[in-house]
């Protein structure tokens, strides 16, 4: 409760320094955000986990300020979560009654150059909401709770440099310590333990040995982009660690972030009235994988999605997703007896229906992920509403299935849920 | 046969001062329709103004949308343009960048940056009549209507106005069955422009609310779109415009919408 005190107050102080700014004709800082309730709960008992499944108030505030050439960003969110109640901040996870969501400076040293220094939210691609070449990080529990799909998004520590020529532009990020996913721990969310071959959750948290050496374990990330006409092609590179838990070590009983480098590219276009775009993905896991079965074996990914409108204000997106592992013979050799087999294609593919009514203010929407060889998915329900400029309200499920509840989906589905929320933004 | 001759000569003759008096009409309906055109959507070789949306429902109810638009011709013949919309009100779309490029004989190309996500999304050309931002105007009402979509008529010219009404050459690609629009003689723009529905009633009504000379242009500076059956409607303000500033072509792409061009917004 204290910290929930603090929080409030330091808030309050923010937006009443604000207003006091804003009476002069320039103020040095004006905010904007909003403050949100979001509750949920579990649809079903997960004997793993608490019923609520979301339970929080938010505050986000976001500033900017220029110096000549320079712009300074900073968003943070205080956040009262009464379902991890945990209140000391660690920022690089994002736990705690503080998530520090942007703080960067950006300049352009040379024409053609704009670099981007601090805590940032880094996006590339043309999934949509399946990455390949996005190694950036993800929080994977925002996004199965039902925070706002900005969450998905966890920030990373890196320095961007983009560079803008006739022919070519290119971007190149360096992240000197490794920023990992806000990965399926076991807090909120209930997940299956190959390990112990059962369903586990907050009662006996994943522990892993993530690499956290400052320059050592650094990620790069380039892409190269043009367009060809109306086509937008792009290149992509990345040397790191797998972003979420991809191995694990027998005799220290930990997760690991095996090592990773992933070579890419894309296209992306106007076909038949909509929006198509293919994007592929070699990824070269740490040596020795192949005859490891518990380290992620390397994989061909392969997205493809076609968007268009089909009525008005009605659009429907599709996507084909492909992740195949290429060392299946190696990797069924090396399974211990009697473990759980991958199949060696895991074909998914994803449907969206985006509707808005009156005047884009109610908006429906329905997303659907269907695993065909695995037999589960992921269905995600929203509808929002906005009362006015300033008031959003919103509703929506996470629902998820699976045949076996060691699937990709099918280990989740005791943590489906409801929610609803209240914004007020300003 | 002489006979014969002189009266073919003398009909092709008749039929060749017909279509000229026809053609003659329908240049004229045809330069003031392009005239409006050009002086609506092409003034200038580039512009930026400021836009404050007000979105009015039936009941009184306002919501607001505040935004800065730039805009770039890309052709002397008033077809390829590029426009940069920086929206900054309500908060929720806050720093929110849409990005068309209007092209003239195909679908316009549109991006749409979300500045939480850093996601730069490609959006497919929808409807060119359904409600742009939230608002009573279409796409097409702000980005402009292809004018060879319709075939023109001039109806009526007083002393001030030529009044001219359209009809869709594709009748299925439209809600409406034609529309009738006041332009005004000095300015060519339009006054007033009221869209007929298949009961030959006027449904929609676009309204010029005021006009100024701004660097030399007239200017429209309030406008409002209305649903004349329910009374909803959206008025549009326009503030801080600036004509041919110089805005280089490149602000138009990905780079700038990953980081404001503050340069040209301001």
């Amino acid at each position: 409760m204290k910290y929930i005190r603090y929080a409030l107050m330091t808030a309050f102080i923010f937006l009443h320094s604000s207003n006091i700014a804003a009476q002069d004709s320039e103020p040095f800082l004006t905010f904007t955000g909003f403050v949100e309730s979001r509750l949920g709960f579990r649809l079903q008992d997960d004997p793993h986990e608490k019923d609520m499944s979301i339970g929080e108030i938010r505050l986000q505030l976001e500033t900017e300020k220029y110096f000549d050439n320079f712009t300074f960003n900073l968003a943070f969110d205080l956040v009262a979560d009464t379902v991890l109640n945990r209140y000391q901040v660690d920022l690089s996870t994002g736990e705690g009654a503080v998530d520090l969501r942007q703080m960067n400076v950006e300049f352009s040293p040379l024409d053609f150059m704009d670099v981007k220094v601090g805590r940032q939210i880094l996006t590339w691609g043309t999934g949509d909401l399946l990455f390949i070449n996005d190694l950036f990080a993800k929080d994977w529990n925002s996004f199965l709770i039902g925070r706002d799909v900005e969450y998905l998004k966890a920030p990373s520590d890196a320095i961007k440099t983009s560079m803008f020529f006739d022919s070519i532009n290119i971007d190149l990020v360096y992240v000197p310590k490794f920023s990992a996913d806000r990965y399926i721990d076991g807090r909120p969310i209930s997940y299956f333990d190959p390990v112990s071959g059962s369903l586990t959750g907050s009662e006996n948290p994943l522990s892993v040995d993530k690499p956290q050496e400052w320059f050592e374990d650094d990620e790069l990330a380039i892409r190269l982009y043009r367009s060809f006409g109306v086509f937008e092609a792009a290149a992509y590179y990345y040397s790191g660690f797998w972003k979420s838990p991809a191995g694990f070590d027998m005799t220290s009983t930990k997760a690991l972030f095996p090592e990773l480098d992933v070579i890419g590219a894309s296209l992306r276009g106007p076909i038949a009235g909509g929006i198509a775009n293919v994007e592929l993905g070699y990824y070269d896991s740490e040596a020795g994988a192949a005859t490891n079965a518990l380290i992620n074996n390397d994989e061909f990914r392969l997205l493809i999605g076609f968007e268009r409108e089909i009525a008005t204000e009605l659009t429907l997106s599709l996507q084909y997703n492909l992740e195949r592992k290429l060392d299946y013979a190696d990797y069924k050799i090396s399974l211990p007896q009697a473990s759980i087999r991958d199949d060696e294609n895991r074909h998914q593919v994803s449907i969206r229906l985006t509707k808005m009514l009156m005047q884009q203010n109610p908006q429906l929407s329905l997303f659907n992920f269907y695993s065909t060889n695995e037999k589960d998915g992921f269905l995600r329900l929203n509808a929002s509403y906005k009362v006015s400029d300033s008031v959003k309200i919103e509703a929506g499920a996470n629902i998820l299935y699976g045949k076996d509840r060691q699937s990709f989906y099918g280990q989740l589905e005791n943590n489906s849920n409801a929610f609803a929320a209240l914004r007020f933004e300003f | 046969m002489k006979n014969l001759a002189t009266i073919l000569t003398s009909l092709s003759f008749t039929l060749v001062a017909m279509q000229y008096a026809n053609n003659a009409e329908a240049i004229e309906v045809q330069e003031i329709v392009k005239q409006t055109n050009h002086n609506i959507l092409y003034q200038g070789d580039d512009g930026k103004t400021k836009i404050d949306m007000r979105i009015i429902d039936s009941q009184g109810r306002e919501r607001t949308r505040q935004l800065t638009m730039l805009r770039k011709n890309l052709d002397d013949d008033d077809g390829l343009q590029k426009y940069y919309l920086y929206f900054s009100k309500p908060a929720d779309i806050n720093k929110m960048v849409f990005m068309a490029w209007k092209n003239v004989n195909q679908d316009d190309d549109r991006w749409l940056y979300l500045p939480a996500l850093d996601l730069v999304r490609r959006i497919a050309a929808s409807d060119e009549r359904t409600s742009f931002v939230g608002s009573h105007f279409f796409y097409e009402d702000v980005s402009g209507r292809n004018i060879d979509e319709d075939v023109h008529e001039l109806i009526e010219e007083t002393d001030e106005h030529y009044v001219v009404k359209s009809v869709p050459v594709d009748a299925s690609s439209v809600e409406f069955e034609y529309y009738i629009n006041w332009v005004d003689k000095q300015t060519f723009l339009p006054i007033k422009a009221e869209y007929y529905n298949q009961q030959e009633r006027v449904y929609r009504t676009y309204s010029v609310l005021k006009v100024e000379v701004i660097e030399g242009y007239h200017t429209i500076v309030q406008s409002q779109m209305e649903d004349t059956l329910t009374g909803a409607k959206t008025i549009l303000d326009f503030s801080e415009i600036d004509y041919d500033i110089d805005i280089p072509e490149n602000i138009f792409s990905e780079r700038y919408l990953r980081r404001a061009p503050r340069k040209y917004l301001r």
